[in-house]
């Protein structure tokens, strides 16, 4: 079976990483039916890594079949959650042994830099597993006082075949916070990386085998989202799909449900997140959140807090601030130390956001800073800021993905609030002030499934994530995911009700 | 067209005079649809129109959905603490029960159903509803989460706002307030669309939203079609989510429509073939009083009905000729007679399709055990039927018939009949007769449905959820659980000390 290896030789890690490159179907890497295979390209200069196997339909139906045997025969509530649980926590463990390697596999891939690659993807997949490991003995239903001739109770039982569809932006950490809930609860697993950046996922594939989890209760088949992402969603033995990734595809994946097999869904999808800052705030922490709020992993969040609301009292010296902040980022080689912004992660994602650069620019926002593409090789884009901004606006409306800030100056908090909801999407938002009955009315106030108040993506393993509106549909991190990959089934046993 | 309907009964049952408006009910008020239609209602019994309701479509929901956002926003939803919505509903379900009887005639008209069932167990269950959701409305509770000492996390259950709601013709008024109750109490406003087939119940129940205090836009009900009313609903941008309980192909369409509009949230509650499976040491006597009420109550009209019932081959006469005694001793008649247990099928559509399935089975090479003929000459009764000499690819064993219609078929042994209960796509509910206290629970557990009976069959609980596996649904109705379907969570990070 085919494999790629590949050399680290720089300040942030030196050593070799080996992946196998096939499709990962009942414990084993196999070949495609069809024989497709997909380019990974490097986008710090676009290219060519390697290439993996592209599984297809076919591919998809073998990895169902072996997750559903897997599940009857060697997995589900066969394995008490004791056992599910030490498997993760094993896998977690190895991941952890591995740590460096991973985050330059992530940091290759991505274009993120390999410190935050480290510390943040890496080191919150491990968390992940770990979290969800103590759960997987702690799944329970509730007995319910009815009458005293009837004992009631409620099971959560595993769904039983779960497809993982994950995105490219977090993809080792993302394929962590689906894996996590889904094998504590008992259920198997076909995974469908990014075609963008299958690497991790790969790489992790021994590991699950290492870890003990039996054949077939986690498989990997890579592969384009429109035939292998699209054939997981319409497969009618595949009991429920979690997806993350763009809100067109979450809707082509709920209409999919629909017309087969009705399956479940969890969606995690856009969002246009704003930050609102009042006046009274420590302006000094507010620039360093609000900017870790949009620059972070180069603006390829789902909560990027990309409309930035500054109330007029403050608005010259936040900007003043934030602008000196901004520029001061490092732009460059993922692997350089000082890196804080690699490249976006592909040739598309940039033309996209050069796209809304320009649309902004054509709308008459001023580009305060950046705008223009960084350097000349790869996909890096130089942080930027648009200020005179009107609501309308294209990059005010839609999702850029990119390093991109809207500023927008307001006046009372009814207007910041209005503005704030004025949007399709509500996955996340921030509030910064200091006077606590403002910041709790007004994080309340918003229609956001996420509201951080003073700070801004300080994600937290132990709480409910996930959208109001078009952002999204179900939950996932805390112990609230638990319920979007468990069955409820109510039992009733008559011990002397008589016709 | 007149504004309201007035009918006087005199039955044994009930005696009465029952007034009800005709129009849909927007924003507190009676009005007109924009389109100005109307849809007949036929009582099934003699197959005559009654009378005729308003009949609302996409522009009377736009409008629907924008007061019920309206009343969100200014008067509902958090503005109104949850002791305060408990109370509306409470005394909505003082209203309700002082009506009971109107309720009841109105549902047995329409519907079909025997008056007395009507009466006993769809309203008196809909006010059981109303008063146990009361009691939750303030009880919505969400989390605090420890972090680490930095930071203050919590998680609120917000409600959603405006919730689209289309509910059957099967049991009219417990639906509605099944529907109705859990969205109230989590602060919801609501824009409800009864089945087209059964609609006056409904429209008694907005003459009382008012006097129970609730403000106006709180509650809208829209009477129409599915493909126009119920579809603007799923469609609509102002809706955020929809409860459906219907059949699977309607289902279908309203998760589609949900996708291509707003990703508006679907929780949906459709069909089933729940299996009965019974064991050689079950109480004989019981199991089969069970298993009549699991197929035939209701005249089978039940999304849980017990239709495919596997008998254990040790017990399989004596439980054939006893089951078939006892469907034979159904009285099928008069709604409004007071020993009538079976009405005539809602309409003559599904009269149509109950008879086209009993026909199937003869011509798939079924035996027709008991029955399988009209009743009568005019409405739309049909015989208690059962079904012998089923084979598993059979359409009337497959296929849901929701009409009194029992296939029974014979097993040997426990992993046979699991395995046959499991191979259908549907996953709604399920019930096992045993003594033996091992299997009884196994086997149970074993059954792929959302809801396992044990000894018991069609018994439910307000305070247990009910909802499918597989095909029969997403979401449960009902308990506790049902809150979920109706409320947004929102995780809520303070910063209280980490600074970058």
């Amino acid at each position: 079976m085919s494999s790629f290896t590949y050399q680290f030789d720089t300040p942030s890690y030196k050593g070799t990483s080996t992946v196998s490159t096939g499709l990962f179907i009942n414990g084993k890497f196999i070949e495609p039916v069809e024989k497709g295979t997909i380019e990974v390209v490097n986008p710090v200069n676009g290219k060519i890594i390697t290439s993996v196997a592209a599984g297809t339909a076919a591919d998809i139906d073998n990895a169902a079949r072996a997750a559903r045997k897997a599940y009857k025969e060697r997995w589900g509530l066969k394995v008490p959650g004791v056992q599910r649980g030490r498997m993760l926590s094993k896998l977690a463990d190895l991941l952890e042994a591995n740590a460096d390697e991973f985050a330059a596999l992530e940091a290759l891939d991505v274009g993120k830099a390999f410190r935050a690659a480290r510390n943040g993807d890496v080191s919150a997949s491990i968390a992940a597993l770990r979290y969800y490991a103590g759960w997987a003995d702690k799944i329970q239903g509730k007995t319910i006082e009815t009458n005293e001739k009837k004992l009631a109770y409620t099971r959560h039982e595993p769904v039983g075949v779960v497809g993982a569809i994950v995105p490219w932006n977090f993809p080792l950490t993302m394929l962590s916070f689906k894996l996590g809930p889904a094998l504590a609860a008992g259920n198997a697993v076909i995974v469908k990386p990014s075609e963008l950046t299958p690497l991790t996922a790969l790489r992790l594939c021994p590991l699950f085998v290492e870890a003990g989890f039996p054949d077939g209760v986690i498989n990997v088949v890579s592969g384009y989202g429109s035939t292998a992402g699209q054939a997981l969603s319409e497969h009618m033995d595949v009991d429920k799909i979690t997806f993350t990734g763009s809100t067109l595809t979450g809707r082509k994946i709920m209409e999919t449900a629909s017309k087969t097999n009705l399956k479940k869904i969890t969606l995690e999808l856009g969002g246009k997140s704003p930050s609102v800052i009042f006046d009274d705030v420590d302006l000094e922490q507010t620039v360093k959140w609000v900017s870790h709020g949009i620059f972070m992993n180069h603006g390829q969040a789902c909560t990027a807090g990309s409309r930035i609301f500054v109330q007029a009292g403050i608005y010259d010296r936040f900007l003043k601030a934030f602008t000196e902040h901004a520029s001061s980022l490092k732009v460059g080689d993922p692997f350089a130390r000082d890196t804080y912004q690699g490249p976006q992660v592909s040739q598309t994602q940039f033309d996209r956001i050069m796209g809304y650069i320009k649309s902004g620019k054509e709308e008459g926002a001023t580009v305060h800073i950046g705008g223009e593409r960084h350097g000349n090789e790869g996909y890096f884009i130089q942080p930027t800021i648009f200020t005179e901004c009107k609501s309308n606006m294209k990059i005010v409306q839609e999702e850029i993905f990119g390093p991109v800030a809207a500023i927008i100056k307001f006046a009372t908090e009814e207007e910041a609030i209005e503005q704030a909801n004025n949007t399709v999407y509500g996955l996340a938002c921030s509030v910064f002030t200091r006077d606590i009955d403002r910041a709790i009315r007004v994080a309340h106030s918003i229609e956001a499934g996420t509201a951080w108040i003073n700070c801004h993506n300080s994600s937290e393993l132990s709480l409910p994530f996930g959208g109001y509106k078009q952002s999204g549909i179900g939950r996932e991190l805390g112990e609230y995911a638990l319920e979007h990959y468990t069955n409820l089934k109510a039992v009733h046993v008559n011990i002397g009700h008589r016709l | 067209m007149p504004s309201t309907f007035t009918k006087t009964f005199d039955t044994p049952a009930y005696k009465g005079t029952v007034t009800i408006p005709l129009g849909l009910y927007i924003n507190g008020e009676f009005v007109d649809p924009v389109e100005g239609g109307t849809i007949d209602v036929v009582n099934p019994a003699t197959g005559k129109v009654v009378t005729s309701i308003a009949a609302g479509t996409k522009a009377d929901i736009d409008i629907a959905a924008k007061a019920a956002k309206e009343a969100y926003k200014t008067s509902w939803g958090l503005k109104v603490p949850g002791i305060q919505r408990g109370k509306l509903m409470s005394k909505l379900a003082v209203l309700m029960e002082e009506h009971i009887a109107e309720f009841a005639a109105l549902d047995a008209l329409a519907n079909g159903k025997a008056y007395n069932t009507a009466y006993g167990k769809d309203n008196k269950g809909a006010i059981a509803v109303m008063e146990y959701y009361a009691g939750w409305a303030d009880k919505i509770s969400g989390k605090t989460i420890e972090t680490n000492e930095k930071k203050l996390a919590y998680t609120r259950h917000e409600p959603i706002g405006v919730v689209g709601q289309i509910i059957p013709w099967n049991v009219p008024m417990f639906s509605l307030s099944l529907k109705v109750a859990p969205a109230l109490a989590t602060g919801n406003t609501i824009v409800l669309k009864p089945s087209e087939i059964t609609p006056l119940s409904a429209l008694l129940f907005c003459t009382l939203i008012e006097q129970a205090g609730f403000p106006p836009g709180v509650i809208n009900i829209v009477n129409g079609y599915g493909s126009t009313a119920g579809q603007a609903i799923s469609e609509h941008p102002l809706i955020e989510k929809v409860a459906f309980t219907g059949s699977t192909l309607t289902g279908r369409k309203i998760m589609e429509a949900a996708a291509k509009s707003n990703l508006k949230s679907v929780t949906l509650e459709l069909g089933g073939k729940s299996p009965n499976v019974i064991f050689d040491d079950a109480d004989l006597e019981q199991a089969v009083k069970w298993a009549i009420h699991g197929i035939y109550y209701n005249h089978g009209q039940n999304c849980s009905a017990g239709s495919r019932i596997f008998v254990q081959e040790g017990i399989y006469d004596k439980f054939l000729d006893q089951f078939t005694e006892q469907a034979r001793a159904i009285k099928v008649g008069d709604p409004f007679s007071p020993d009538t247990y079976q009405g005539p099928q809602v309409s003559k559509t599904q009269f149509e399709r109950i008879m086209g399935y009993i026909t199937s089975g003869q011509n798939d090479g079924a035996t027709v055990h008991l029955g399988g003929k009209q009743v009568g000459q005019e409405g739309y009764f049909i015989e208690p039927t059962i079904f012998t000499e089923c084979q598993p690819n059979m359409k009337i064993v497959r296929e849901e018939i929701f009409g009194p219609v029992a296939c029974v078929i014979k097993f040997k042994t426990e992993d046979e009949v699991v395995e046959q209960a499991n191979d259908t796509s549907y996953g709604l509910a399920a019930s096992v007769f045993t003594k033996d206290i091992d299997r009884a629970i196994r086997v149970a557990h074993a059954l792929e449905a959302g809801t396992a009976w044990i000894n018991c069959s069609n018994q439910a609980e307000i305070s247990m959820p009910f909802g499918g596996f597989k095909q029969s649904g997403i979401g449960r109705d009902l308990s506790e659980y049902a809150l979920e379907n109706y409320t947004n969570v929102k995780a809520v990070h303070v910063n209280i000390g980490l600074r970058l």
